[in-house]
Parts: C-alpha cells; sequence; structure tokens
C-alpha cells in the first residue's frame, strides 16, 4: 500500500496520481492521510482517484511536525504501507525527515524519480549541486520519499469515484515549542517554472530600482518573467522568493536565461542549467557564470542592458 | 548552557567535473571543506553562547581527517570538537543514530544546531532526522535566533510565510545561510585554538553495535553541462549587435 501526505492540496493530489502509478506492484492501493482538512478537501481527494482517506481531526490545530509526525506514525504502524509519500514543500520536508526518524527506516528528499521493482523501491535524487544523480535503494519499510511539486499531473477528476473515508479524532502528545505568529509573506503570483524567458538579476544590481533595467530587458525580449539569486530574495528582499532560482529555490527550464550581475556559483546554476539557451552579463571576465553560459557580454550592466534593450528594438522593428 | 554543532566535512561541489568517459563525478582529489551553513550554525553557537553562557561542542561523523576542518571551528571559538569515525558514504538513518548517541553520551544538552541543508546532498533530512530521533522539538529554516537562559524565539523562513516560533530547552534548531554572516577568526584565535580537545569516538563503540544501513546507494551518475561559452568581451555596440544577431539564429527571439 502507499500512503500519501501533504497539507497542500494540489501536491496531494499529485502525489496520489504519483502514488497510483506505483501500486500496481505494492498491493494496488493509495491511501491519504488529511489532518484537521475541510469536508470539500477529502472531496476532492476522493474525486482524483484515492482509494481511501485518513481523514484526522486533532487537538493541534496549525502544523506542527512534531505532533504530526507523531500522528503518521501511529498510522503507518498501524496500517504498514510500504510505501509512504509526502510533499516536498517545506513542512513535507521537515515532517519526512523527522517522521524516518521516528521509525529509523530509511528517507530520500525531493525525489526526481520513484520506481517499485516488485516491492523494492528505488528512489533518484540530485546531489552535489545539479552535477549527480543519485540512485538510492531502500532496504527497508516503510520506504519514506517526499515528491518536490509537479512531479505528476493529478488524475481527471470523477465525481462518481468512490473511497473509504475513514474519519478518526486524535489527541496528541504535546510538545513544549509554539507557534507565536504567522506572517504571510508577500507573494507576486510569479510561476519562473513555466516562462519561457527568464530575465534574471543578482548582486551586480546595486539598488532596488534597478530592477526596472532588468524587467526593460524582459519585456524586450517580449517575456515578463523576472529571475534573481538568492541574495536579492533571501538576504536583501528586493524580489519575492518566487523570483529565486537555484538549488534552494526555483528550478526552471526556460528557452532562453539571461544572467545579469551573477556570479554563476554552482547553487545558482543548479536551478537553471536545464535553460536552452543561457546569456551572462557580467562586468568581472573572470565571473563564473560565462562557463554556465553560451552567450557572454563582459561589461557594465548599467551600459550594457540599455543598448541590449534598444539593439532588440530596432531588431524587431 | 551546552550547546552542540553538528558539523559536516564535505568535497567543494563547485569543483566537481563529470568524467565524459565514465559519465560520472570525479570526487577523488576534491579539496574538502565544512559544508557552508554548518558555519552559520557554528556562528549562532558562539552568540547564544556570549549572550546566556555556556559550552559549544561541534560533532561530526566523516572520517578522521575531518579533524582538521573541526580545528577551524575552534577557531571561530566553539570550545571542543568530537570527530565520530564512521565508514565514508553512511546514509542518513546511521549518522542520526550516531549523533543521537554522541549527544547522550555528552550528558545534558541543551541546544543542537545544525545547518538547514548540506552543501554536497542538499537533503535538509539531517536536522529534523535527528530530533526525531531525540524526540525533542525541532526549529527549522530559522532566520533570526534570540536566546534566552530558558528559552529560544525564533523567526522561521517557510517560503510562502514566515513564523515565530518559540521552544524551552532542549530544541534542535536547523538554521539557514541567511541568519548572520560567520565570523573569520584572527590568527590569535588560530594558534590558541590548538590547545582545544577535539575527540575521536568510534561508531560502533558509539552505536553500541553495527550500524544497518536502510539505503544502498546503487550509482551517481554525471550530469554533464555543455555550453558554447561565447565570450563577447571588446566593443560594446559591436558584442551586443553580435549577441542579437546570434539570439536571432538560436530562434528566441519572438
Ligand atoms: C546551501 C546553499 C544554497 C544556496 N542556494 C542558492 C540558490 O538557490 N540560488 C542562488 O542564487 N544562490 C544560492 N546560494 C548562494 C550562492 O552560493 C551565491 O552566493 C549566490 O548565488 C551569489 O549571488 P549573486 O551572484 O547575486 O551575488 P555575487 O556572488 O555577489 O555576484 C555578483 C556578480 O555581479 C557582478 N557585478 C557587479 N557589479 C556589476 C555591474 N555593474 N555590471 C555587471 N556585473 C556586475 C560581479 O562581477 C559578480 O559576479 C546558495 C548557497 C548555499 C551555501
Ligand atoms: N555527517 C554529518 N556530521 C555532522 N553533521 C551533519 C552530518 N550530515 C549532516 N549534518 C548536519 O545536518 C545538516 C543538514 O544536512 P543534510 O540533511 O545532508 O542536508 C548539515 O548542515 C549539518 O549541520
Amino acid at each position: 500500500m502507499v500512503m500519501v501526505y501533504s497539507d497542500n492540496k494540489r501536491l496531494a493530489l499529485e502525489l496520489i496520481a504519483l502514488g497510483k502509478n506505483l501500486a500496481p506492484s505494492l498491493g494496488g492501493k493509495v491511501y491519504a492521510v488529511t489532518i484537521n482538512q475541510p469536508e470539500a478537501v477529502i472531496k476532492e481527494l476522493v474525486a482524483h482517484g484515492v482509494d481511501g482517506v485518513h481523514e484526522m481531526t486533532t487537538n493541534i490545530p496549525q502544523f506542527k511536525a512534531e505532533e504530526y509526525a507523531n500522528l503518521l506514525k501511529d498510522l503507518i504502524l498501524e496500517h504498514k504501507p510500504d510505501l509512504v509519500l509526502i510533499g516536498s514543500d517545506k513542512n513535507g520536508k521537515e515532517l519526512a525527515a523527522r517522521l524516518a526518524g521516528i521509525l529509523n527506516t530509511g528517507c530520500v528528499m525531493d525525489a526526481t524519480s520513484v520506481t517499485a521493482q516488485g516491492k523494492t523501491i528505488t528512489a533518484e535524487r540530485v546531489v552535489y549541486s545539479g552535477t549527480g544523480i543519485a540512485v538510492e535503494q531502500f532496504t527497508t519499510t516503510p520506504a519514506i520519499v517526499s515528491i518536490p511539486p509537479r512531479a505528476a499531473e493529478p488524475l481527471p477528476k470523477d465525481e462518481h469515484h468512490h473511497a473509504d473515508v475513514m474519519k478518526k479524532q486524535v489527541t496528541l502528545k504535546e510538545y513544549p515549542s509554539k507557534i507565536l505568529s504567522v506572517h504571510e509573506a508577500k507573494s507576486e503570483g510569479v510561476h519562473v517554472e513555466d516562462a519561457e524567458i527568464i530575465v534574471s538579476c543578482g548582486r551586480g544590481l546595486k539598488n532596488k530600482t534597478d530592477i526596472q533595467l532588468v524587467s526593460d530587458l524582459a519585456a524586450a525580449l517580449k517575456g515578463k518573467t523576472i529571475g534573481c539569486s538568492r541574495p536579492i530574495a533571501a538576504d536583501l528582499k528586493w524580489l519575492s522568493e518566487d523570483h529565486w532560482i537555484g538549488l534552494s529555490g526555483h528550478k526552471v527550464k526556460p528557452k532562453l536565461y539571461v544572467a545579469c550581475g551573477i556570479s554563476g556559483q554552482i547553487q545558482h546554476i543548479a536551478g537553471m542549467r536545464d535553460s536552452g539557451v543561457v546569456v551572462a552579463i557580467n562586468k568581472d571576465p573572470d565571473a563564473l557564470i560565462f562557463k554556465s553560459a553560451d552567450y557572454g557580454i563582459v561589461g557594465d550592466l548599467y551600459q550594457v542592458l540599455p543598448k541590449l534593450v534598444t539593439a532588440l528594438k530596432e531588431h524587431a522593428a | 548552557m551546552n550547546i552542540v554543532v553538528c558539523a559536516k566535512q564535505v568535497v567543494d561541489v563547485s569543483e566537481i567535473k563529470v568524467d565524459p568517459s565514465t559519465k560520472r563525478p570525479v570526487l577523488s582529489g576534491i579539496a574538502k571543506k565544512i559544508s557552508d551553513i554548518d558555519k552559520n550554525a557554528v556562528e549562532e553557537a558562539i552568540r547564544m553562547k556570549e549572550k546566556v553562557g555556556g559550552k559549544i561542542t561541534v560533532l561530526t561523523v566523516g572520517s578522521a581527517d575531518a579533524k582538521e576542518r573541526v580545528k577551524e571551528l575552534l577557531a571561530m571559538g566553539a570550545d571542543e570538537g568530537v570527530v565520530i569515525v564512521a565508514p565514508v558514504d553512511s546514509e542518513y538513518s546511521v549518522v542520526a543514530t550516531l549523533l543521537a548517541a554522541a549527544v547522550k553520551k555528552l550528558g545534558q544538552v541543551d541546544a543542537v544546531l545544525c545547518g538547514e541543508a548540506s552543501i554536497d546532498l542538499f537533503s535538509g533530512q539531517l536536522g529534523p532526522r535527528l530530533a526525531g530521533v531525540l524526540d525533542i522539538p525541532q526549529l527549522t529554516y530559522t532566520t533570526k535566533l534570540t536566546a534566552e537562559k530558558d528559552h529560544v524565539t525564533v523567526e522561521r523562513n517557510l517560503g510562502d510565510h514566515a513564523a515565530t516560533m518559540t521552544s524551552p530547552y532542549p530544541v534542535l534548531i536547523s538554521v539557514t545561510k541567511e541568519i548572520n554572516t560567520p565570523r573569520l577568526p584572527s590568527l590569535m584565535q588560530i594558534l590558541s585554538s590548538s590547545s582545544k580537545p577535539i575527540r575521536e569516538w568510534k561508531a560502533e563503540e558509539l552505536a553500541g553495535g553495527p550500524l544497518t544501513p536502510k539505503i544502498k546507494t546503487l550509482d551517481i551518475k554525471g550530469v554533464p553541462m555543455s555550453r558554447k561559452n561565447i565570450v563577447y568581451q571588446d566593443d560594446l555596440d559591436a558584442s551586443i549587435h553580435k549577441l542579437v544577431g546570434e539570439l536571432a539564429k538560436e530562434g528566441v527571439l519572438r
């Protein structure tokens, strides 16, 4: 049996689809776990092909890895799934890892593929900042695997699909850590993963307002998506995290990626190495980014970008 | 207060190349260093100690040569190091079991700090996994930490939102790169750190028996990347003209 969990509904639907793919050699069934989710969410999971739902309600209203890992542990010990798929967002990752620790079982984070040969489960994941792919085989059950978004398309919706919904109210042991407050980060609703053209900026920019130069170039290329390196989003907070590209940010594969004032450290490259054509603009002729680029211009981006915009407009005309 | 920092010796990933004939990443001969974010964890431990007092122990599971790297962390301000010598490719269940055993052996530990993720494997697995084994609270992705005598308050970066959380000790905290800038030790500190102890513990003794991995790495495939690497660096107008021409030929101009 495959058990899936994510508190992100879209991810949960993707996990169900992935689980259904793997289930034939693992007993056929995919069960989802929901914790304190409204009826509407359960209905959707059912309509998207899950075989059963453990609909749990608890004394802990907000996600906390400590308590939720114990809840999953009890369900796993009772139902003995061969494979547990967990959505790889930040909550999911810390949950999967903690759960694996409690159960003393194997765990692969951010798998890019999962296969089941009979009951033997193998997962692949990116290592060495994109330079390698490790092929990991589980020797114990359950195998715990965290799956990043977009690994599978949800199964088509079928309002008549039936699943067993098992409701249970549990009182979890409380840990002394406490959430004091939650602040929504401002999201600009950008989906860099979908963009065909991305113009990205890094610390080569001197001021937040200079991002205008970058969006002007994006517009001249008839794109609108702006990306950035980690420091621009995480340290300076000039752009929201939706724009952050790299190992710890988003992985993109546009047809054209333009890196402006980005040094090209391997952790940035990890997020854009699958791009089609890569262009780099950097004032340092020795910048690493040129090693990861098809075309490069050595120059000050404050001169290069406006001139490039003019040249592109002339070309289009 | 007793603070433990888990620090990992890693290969410098930026130097790894893929062997064109075997299609595998070549790891031999690559420089080793302490995983970047683990230095942020050491820095944060030092700030905690400066505020509430205590002792900082660095724990690492790896090869015996990790001692050289641990010295750098002692020079920064950690008080002692323990290298737990284990097979090089120990998987997470083994590393977490060993670190948990070491934490218990050290006696009363209040805070266990680690990095958000290691730069070679980038799993973000070890911290929360260890917290699970120790059955203590976990505060992951910490971007700001305020330590008091009996509790910590942290800001956590959860991507689409941030959270402020608090926990009494013992607690496990994983830190991000943004939490601080690790200090560079002075020459004096480097010299005086040579008298700080680095112990070596054997994995099997610490665990009290053999450790069975739960995962077998069957293969590590290389992912080569080839780029044209055409760089224009003379006259800017001419460079831009050539670039636009090439982009048009590539068919990426709409
Ligand atoms: C575990 C880990 C995970 C990480 N994850 C990510 C990630 O997901 N994404 C990411 O981006 N980084 C990540 N990093 C950080 C990464 O290692 C680099 O530190 C970061 O990418 C550097 O950002 P940058 O290129 O903007 O800045 P810098 O390295 O400071 O580079 C700025 C560049 O701009 C150039 N420049 C300056 N002025 C001008 C000018 N006027 N015109 C033209 N060029 C100019 C400089 O020559 C320089 O090359 C991670 C690091 C770690 C340790
Ligand atoms: N072998 C190890 N020895 C000590 N600490 C480790 C080891 N492996 C991982 N860690 C710690 O766990 C963090 C996360 O690592 P990872 O789960 O590999 O991304 C690292 O930043 C270290 O703090």
